[in-house]
Parts: C-alpha cells; structure tokens; sequence
C-alpha cells in the first residue's frame, strides 16, 4: 500500500551527489539534471572530482561530487549550500557535510557504512551516533545491498552490479522529486547504446532505488520544481568546454576559414581538444602536439596557411606558449588561444577553478606584445565568446587569448540554441591573387589590420618572421625608428579593436551605491548577489567585464556613477590593479577568494551588505 | 580545336630575390641556396606552393633569400610550424631549414616527432658543428673533447648523430650531402623533394669565422674520394680514388674491403638497397665514421610508407560520408535536447 505522501512545491533545489571516483556519481548528476531539463526546470550543474583518477576507495581524497540547481525561477550559479546530499560513503558524507542546508535531506547508503569504512574517512566517532546529524533528515537505504539483490537475476558478477548502485540513487531521486521513470529509462538505454547487456540490470536497479523510496518509512515528502519560465524554444544542456569548442566551430563555418586546432592534452581544457577532434565532418581538423609548444606553433603555421587556427590549455601550457604568442603577434596572425584558468601556480589545482591567470593573459610575454584578451562569464556564453574571439583574430588579424575556467569549462546550464546563420558576419580580409598593391605589412586605415595573404596564392610570395619588420613592405628591419613605429602600430591595432565590440552594460540602476565589478566566469554569483540584494531594497548594481583586453571604451563613465567600486575575483586582486593601472583616478574596493572554489552568493552579498552599511 | 596551356616552366631564377644574402662570405650556406635554387625546379610543384620554413639560427635566414612563401619562425619549433601548415594545406611542398643548434637541442622533441608522424615535407639540416649566430658555443654534434667558448677544456657530452636519431625516430628518409659539391646536393635534393614522408637531409657545412674546415677530413680535395662514400640505390657500396674499396658484412659489422685483395672481388660488396623498411644496415651506414670507415653520403634511406596527412584526409572523408550532420546548427540540434511550447 502507497503511504501517503507530502508535496512541498519549491522554486529551487539544490542536490549533491557524493561517492568514490569510481561510483558515477557524475552519471547519476548528469541524469538527474537532463531529466529536469526535460521537464523544463532551469539548472546549472557543477561537478567536483579528485585530481586522482581513482584514489583509495572510501578515503576523503577520493571523493567525486557533483552539485545540480535546478529551479522553477531563473537558477545561475550550482548553488551554494545543498537541500539534498546523497553520500555513498563515510567520507563522501564527512567531506559534503558543511556544504550542507540545516534541515536537508541526506541519504547515505548505510550499507558503506561501518568501522572499517569510518576508520579510512577519518571519523574517531560513528557519525551516525555522534550527534553531527542532529536536525538532518536523514534516509540510511541499504543501497549497495539492494542493488546486488536486484541484479542476481542476470548473473552480474559483484564488481559490475556494485558500478550500478548509482542507478538505485536515480531512483531515489526520481521518486523524490516526482519525476517519469521513463525519461530515466530513455536515458540509460542512450547511455549504453554500446553495452545492450547494462540496459536491463540498469533499468530495473532503478526502479528499485523508486520502489524502495516509495515503501520506506523514513521517506514522507516529496519535493515538486515546477518548470521554469525560460521562453518557448530549443535548449540543451551544455558545458563551457563544449560551449567554446562549439564556438570555435561556428566561427569558422561563417568565416569560411576551416578550423585547425594544436593542443595538448591539460586539465581542465582537455576537452576542447576532444570535442574537435570529432568534427572531422564539419572540416575541422585537431593536431595532437608533442607538447604544449608545439599544439600553439602547429596552430601558427595553419594560420599562415590560411586557416582558422587555435590552440587550447590550462594556465602552465599558456606559459610555455608565450612565446610563440609574440611570434603571433609579430608576424600579425589570426589565433585564437583558450585558456582554461585553474588554480596556480605551477600545477597547482588541476581540478579546481581559479582566475589567476589575468596578468599572464595580458602581460606574460617577452617585448611590447599587445594581445586582445577576452573572458566568458557562463558555461553557455562560452559558445559566444569563442565566437567573438575568433571574428576579432580574424578581421583584425591578431592573437587573441580567450579566457575561462574549470567552473565554466565543467558546469553546465541549460542554453537557448542560436541559429549559427543570425551570428555576426565574419570577414578576415583576404587578399585577390596578383594583387600588384599587395605589400605583407600594409594596413587598413580602420582596423591597421594587414591582409592575409595565404601559400599557394599567386603572385603574393612574401616572408614573414619573428625579427622585427619594416612598415609596409615587411623586410627584415633593424632601424630603430622604424621599430618604434610597428611596436606602435601593434599597440594601436589592438587599442582600435575597442572601436568593434560593446560598451560595458550594467545590471541594475545605472548610479547609485556600490557597484560590484567581476570580469570571467563569477557573472553567476554575483549577478545572483546582486539580484537579491537589489530585492532587498539596496542600491547596488553589477558590472561583468567579458573585455579585458581592450576594455569597453565607456568604463571610465560607468564607474563615475557609483559611490563604492568593489571588484570581486577568484585570485588577490589582478583585475583591480589592471583597472587601477587604465583608470587610476578611482578607488577600488577589493573582494578576493584564493581556494579553487567559486564565489558563494551568500558569503558576496554579507560582504556587500558590510559596505552599503556605511554609504 | 582546342589549346592546351603549358605549365609554367620553374627555372633556378625564379627564387632569386632582390635582397642581399648576409651569411658570411666563404660560408658553406652559399651553395646549399644555390644547390636547393636547382632542385626546386625538379620538384614539379608550382612556385606559389613551395614554401621555406626555419627557425633561429644562421641556417635559419635561409627564407629571407628565397623568394617563396617563407616563414622564420622559433628557434627549434620549424617543425612545428611546418606540420600546421602541411595539414592545413597537403598540396604545399614544404621545406624546413635547421641547424644543429635548432634541431638537435631545443628543437629536439619536434625533430623527434616529426619524422615519426612520416608528414611529406623535406628538412635540411646544416651542420656545422658550432653554434654559429651566438658566435662559437658547442653543439650537441660538436666532438667530444672539443674547445669552444663554452668548453674551455674540452667539451664533455657525447655528439648526437642525427642520422641515429632519425633511425631511432623510425624516419623514412635520410640522406647525407658535403658542402662542397654541388652536384650531389642537387641530386639528393631533388630524391628529398620527391620522397613522399619526411626526408631529413643532412648537410655537412663549413663556418668560416667559428669552426673553419670542421669537416676536412671529408670534403678535403686529397681526401674526399678515400673518406666518402656515395650511396646509390641498387649500386654496389665503392669508393676510392681507383674505386677499388668496398664494404662488406662480416657477421654484425660492415667491414671495408679493397676489391682483388684476399680474394675480394667486386660480387662480394654490398648492394645498397636504401628501400628496404628494415633500418638495420641504414643505421650501421649512418654511424661510420673516420677513421675506420668513409663518410656515407648520398641517400641512405629511402622507406615507402603511409603519410600522416594522406590518412588524416581520409579519416575526414570518411567521416563526411558517414555523418548526418553537415552543418554546426545541425550540430547543435542533435542529440539531446528539450524543446519548451510555453
């Protein structure tokens, strides 16, 4: 007999899911999420996973999780502070606990759940009795056990029925928050299009993880997100690395330039690399380099060449790639260079997000080397961003360093498709073969952009190199005025590209209070910040920078409309003195976080709070 | 009726350039320019598409003096560079320039790479055994024992031999051409241009200012017959001023033989056969060395095999073939979305 159940409608829920590595706790993430979309919730998504590929079973450092906010309302970051933990072990629960809402639901699979298990979390008492729970509702469901149970029937051997006890928790959670079983059983039956055997013993585990909620005592309410009002279309969830390589693509179909990108494998860019690398059908072409040097240098020969070029890496490869950024910028070609941020230095915090990058973007070269350096926000506008870069390299001839970050690159939201063909014209200025007025370091009196000229072309053989060059006919140069002149020239080419993209934008009053300054991937934190405070009757605004490089031409104007600036960033403070070096004459309030973590909307907005006091 | 248009006939000329070639006067380089000016026109490619790739050093001005598409790129990264531009376009006949310097130390790890991928460009390789643009510093194939600015007493570090490195790289091709004639650089020249795969030519080339008449002992007139020999595919290995020297095998060794001693006769020398994919005689070819052995010279290698770029276009038409999704918002709509009514 079906108990009776409570329905509590919320317009958003928080829901984390924690095990080992190997648990697929990202599987049943991104299951949970696709089936939200499905029924029209906004989500955003973020997974947190070791730098280890399987660390010791049971330990803290092997804890995989991966965070989902789903919501009726607008959702913009993963959320802070979960509603619901799902822990399949002591130490996935001992490492999520203070992630953790009072009065959360927390099911932990209480069969992981002993001595031997406490001993490798690093628990001294048994948390179940100590007390920590206290004010949790907390579901102990014999997981592991009834998964086993479910599976004997298709004679799984122990080790395979054990990898799809995630499925028993996508029961759970499908139970719990009201949703069509059948969507779950279309997604299985997707995911193991390859492995038919799985889809049965998957399919079954699930619905007795349904079953189970359905019947336990322990499990009385049940949680309903209606769908979110995002606008009638097309959406799909997507990640900030497919988001960029997907950009990249786009770009080179409306340029009519075929894409090459050069990379080498780095986390957290990896990706981009392995999302290309299957597009062969779409004309895009992906050289996995010998090193970091050689994945920027190969991209830098396909430029001559004529392509679309770029390369893709985490903040050690840019290093290693500075220099051949200056050949680049000397030689004048179109690259764009992704830059995933995580945390430094060195290889500091592979899997853990960070925007310490900034100066290394803009200054981490040797000799006067103007780059165009952009940021995207979201995980979504990443595509927009990639775009942008590449129409900026192309028309203006330039590289540009485009940078995100593991946040963006891992998160995922749900994102309104665009027909590719409303984008923005892109139109690199190609030369006509035998053009008798061809010279390789002739500009355009708009841009100071010079033509591209590509081997194989007639009557356009000319050379081109890392020693400096003379203005307009491009012959090696050691005259000292003469390179003043190009050093200037290259400063002003990227100075003008100001001329071609938007002015900054405010959300909020366009004076007022504080305003709160971020550039990059914190847009979803502060802009929920912001928003909440805004409710709450503040006058506060934000302004996100996605130009770094150079920056809107009315910044200056912006800011002067403000009592307080604060900007907000997750390094000690590299975009503050960037502004402070082109804006000097304000003063800049700083709010900085260095632990490989996002912003938390609520840790902002005391901050904020703290400051709008003393207006 | 109809008309046929010629192809335009190359000729040597057409690469000259009205700039001024700044090597030093008497430097090995003059000739390597003019031997390479020769085999272009061989190399049945039309000028627009050949083009010159290096990266830091003398050799590496070599762009500057020619007059096709170049690029003077980063010291040791001209592979690098030269890959992107062959995917990017295989009908481009791609040449690298490169010292010993720029290849065989800081380049090393592409040099390395790009013999194993097999793409169809050609490097030439000058060495000299000096670093000659920073002014006398040694080489990674400076002798050992050596005295430069940089080993006062001698240099410590055993030479790479790059032929080794191309065998030990699985590279297809080698060949090794002297400075000092001509003839046979143009001749190795034009089998490196033709070689489908990467041919790594190796130039013996004199400085003059930091390590003059380095290779004496092999291009000296009074020694060249008796210290080179010059490899042909399909000829037995001799040499010598009478052509009465030969190699042999002797059990694991080559040895050099004179034909009409101890029975020798001309039968018995070796048939280079540079064809064949087993690298083991290549690479026992490569490594002799004075005093016991000539110098080989010439193509010593020559392996037909799979191309990287010819396998990555198939790879794409394949995938153009087999796929539904022609277009990027094809892309964007496969797979799984969620469509919202309202």
């Amino acid at each position: 007999m079906a108990k009776t159940k409570q329905i509590i409608e919320l317009d958003e829920v928080v829901v984390k899911f924690a095990g080992d590595s190997g648990d697929g706790m990202q599987l049943t993430g991104s299951q949970f999420s696709d089936t939200s979309a499905y029924v029209g919730n906004d989500l955003s998504t973020f997974p947190d996973y070791p730098s280890e590929i399987r660390a010791p079973q049971g330990t803290i450092a092997g804890v995989s999780g991966f965070q989902v906010h789903i919501g009726h309302k607008e959702v913009s970051t993963p959320g802070d502070m979960a509603d619901v933990l799902v822990a399949m072990n002591p130490a996935a629960l001992k490492a999520n606990l203070k992630w953790v809402k009072p009065g959360a639901t927390i099911i932990i699979d209480i069969d992981n759940f002993d001595n031997k298990y406490y001993k490798k979390a690093g628990y001294i008492e048994d948390p179940l009795h100590d007390g920590s729970l206290e004010g949790f509702n907390v579901v102990k469901a014999p997981i592991s056990n009834l998964t086993r149970a479910t599976v004997s029937e298709f004679g799984i051997d122990k080790q395979t029925a054990d990898k799809i006890r995630n499925q028993f928790v996508a029961g759970i959670l499908y139970w719990l928050f009201d949703r069509d079983l059948k969507i779950g059983e279309n997604f299985i039956a997707k995911k193991f299009e390859k492995k038919p055997d799985l889809i049965k013993p998957n399919i079954a585990v699930l619905h007795a993880g349904f079953n189970y909620a359905e019947t336990v005592e322990a499990m009385t309410v049940k949680f309903q997100v209606h769908p979110a009002s995002k606008g009638k279309g097309l959406f799909r969830n997507i990640n900030g690395n497919q988001a960029t390589a997907w950009g990249l693509l786009a770009a080179s179909e409306r340029s009519g330039r075929k894409l090459f990108l050069g990379s080498y494998p780095i986390t957290p860019a990896t990706e981009i690399l392995q999302e290309l690398t299957k597009m062969k059908n779409l004309d895009c072409i992906t050289f996995q380099a010998e090193d970091e040097i050689a994945g920027i240098t190969s991209a830098i020969g396909a430029a001559f060449a004529g392509r679309l070029a770029a390369t893709s890496t985490s903040g050690p490869g840019l290093a290693l790639k500075g220099e051949a950024i200056g050949l680049a910028v000397i030689t004048e070609l179109p690259l764009v260079i992704v830059n995933v941020q995580r945390g430094g230095p060195s290889t500091g915090l592979p899997t853990k997000t960070e925007q310490s990058d900034l100066f290394q973007a803009v200054y981490g070269r040797n000799g006067e080397c103007p780059v165009v350096v952009l940021a995207a926000s979201t995980s979504a506008n990443s595509f927009n961003f990639a775009y942008q870069a590449a129409k900026i390299a192309l028309e203006h001839m330039t590289p540009v360093i485009l940078l995100t970050d593991g946040y963006l690159a891992n998160g995922s939201e749900l994102w309104p498709i665009p027909d590719v063909n409303s984008l923005p014209e892109i139109n690199p200025p190609m030369v006509e073969d035998n053009d008798p007025d061809y010279q390789p370091y002739k500009r355009d009196s708009e841009k100071l952009a010079r033509k591209w000229a590509i081997p194989g072309q007639e009557g356009l053989r000319h050379r081109i190199g890392g020693l400096e060059k003379e203005d307009i006919t491009g012959l090696v140069s050691h005259d000292p005025a003469n390179h003043e002149v190009m050093i200037l020239n290259r400063e002003e080419k990227v100075e003008r590209v100001a001329n071609f993209i938007p002015k900054l934008d405010v959300f909020g009053q366009k004076s007022g209070d504080l305003l709160v300054i971020g550039w990059g991937g914190t847009y979803g934190a502060l802009y929920m910040a912001v928003k909440e405070l805004q409710e709450e009757g503040y006058s506060i605004s934000l302004a996100q920078f996605n130009y770094i490089n150079p920056l809107p031409k009315n910044t200056k104007d912006v800011f002067h409309n403000y009592k307080k600036l604060i900007v907000c960033e997750l390094n000690l403070g590299q975009f503050a003195s960037y502004l402070r070096s082109k804006h000097p004459q304000f003063d800049y309030l700083q709010y900085n976080k260095v632990q490989g973590l996002p912003f938390f909307i609520s840790e902002l907005k005391n901050k904020f709070k703290e400051l709008l006091k003393d207006i | 009726m109809s008309f046929e248009l010629a192809a335009p006939i190359v000729t040597p000329q057409d690469f000259n350039i009205d700039y001024p070639v700044k090597w030093c006067p008497g430097c090995g380089g003059h000739a390597v320019l003019s031997a390479i000016k020769k085999a272009l026109p061989n190399a049945g490619v039309k000028k627009e598409n050949i083009v010159f790739v290096s990266g830091i050093g003398c050799s590496s001005r070599f762009p500057y003096y020619i007059n096709t598409y170049g690029f003077h790129s980063l010291h040791g990264r001209a592979p690098a560079i030269a890959s992107g531009i062959k995917i990017a376009n295989p009908d481009l006949s791609v040449w690298i320039v490169t010292g010993d310097g720029d290849s065989m130390a800081i380049g090393g790890n592409h040099f390395i790479h790009i013999l194993r991928r097999n793409l169809d460009v050609n490097i030439i390789l000058f060495n000299n055994k000096i670093y000659g643009l920073t002014k006398g510093q040694y080489s990674p194939t400076t002798p050992i024992g050596s005295i430069t600015k940089t080993s006062p007493d001698g240099t410590i570090e055993n030479p790479f031999l790059p032929g080794e490195l191309a065998m030990g790289a699985q590279g297809t091709f080698f060949a090794r051409v002297v400075d000092t004639d001509p003839k046979m650089m143009t001749e190795v020249f034009t089998k490196a241009a033709e070689h489908k795969g990467t041919s790594l030519v190796e130039v013996y080339q004199n400085c003059v200012i930091f390590n003059n008449k380095v290779h004496e002992d092999i291009t000296g007139k009074e020694v060249r017959e008796e210290h080179q020999i010059y490899l042909e595919h399909g000829k037995p290995m001799i040499f010598g001023k009478k052509r009465d020297k030969g190699i042999i095998q002797a059990g694991s060794k080559l040895v050099v033989v004179t034909i009409g001693e101890n029975g020798i006769r001309e039968d018995d020398i070796l048939v280079h056969d540079a064809h064949s994919h087993d690298d083991t005689r290549h690479y026992m070819l490569s490594r002799m060395t004075l005093p016991d052995y000539p110098m080989a010279m010439g193509v010593i290698r020559k392996w037909k095999t799979y191309v990287y770029e010819d396998m990555l276009y198939d790879q794409i038409k394949v995938a153009k073939e087999k796929t539904n999704i022609k277009s990027v918002n094809d892309l964007l709509q496969s797979g799984n979305t969620f469509k919202v009514e309202e």
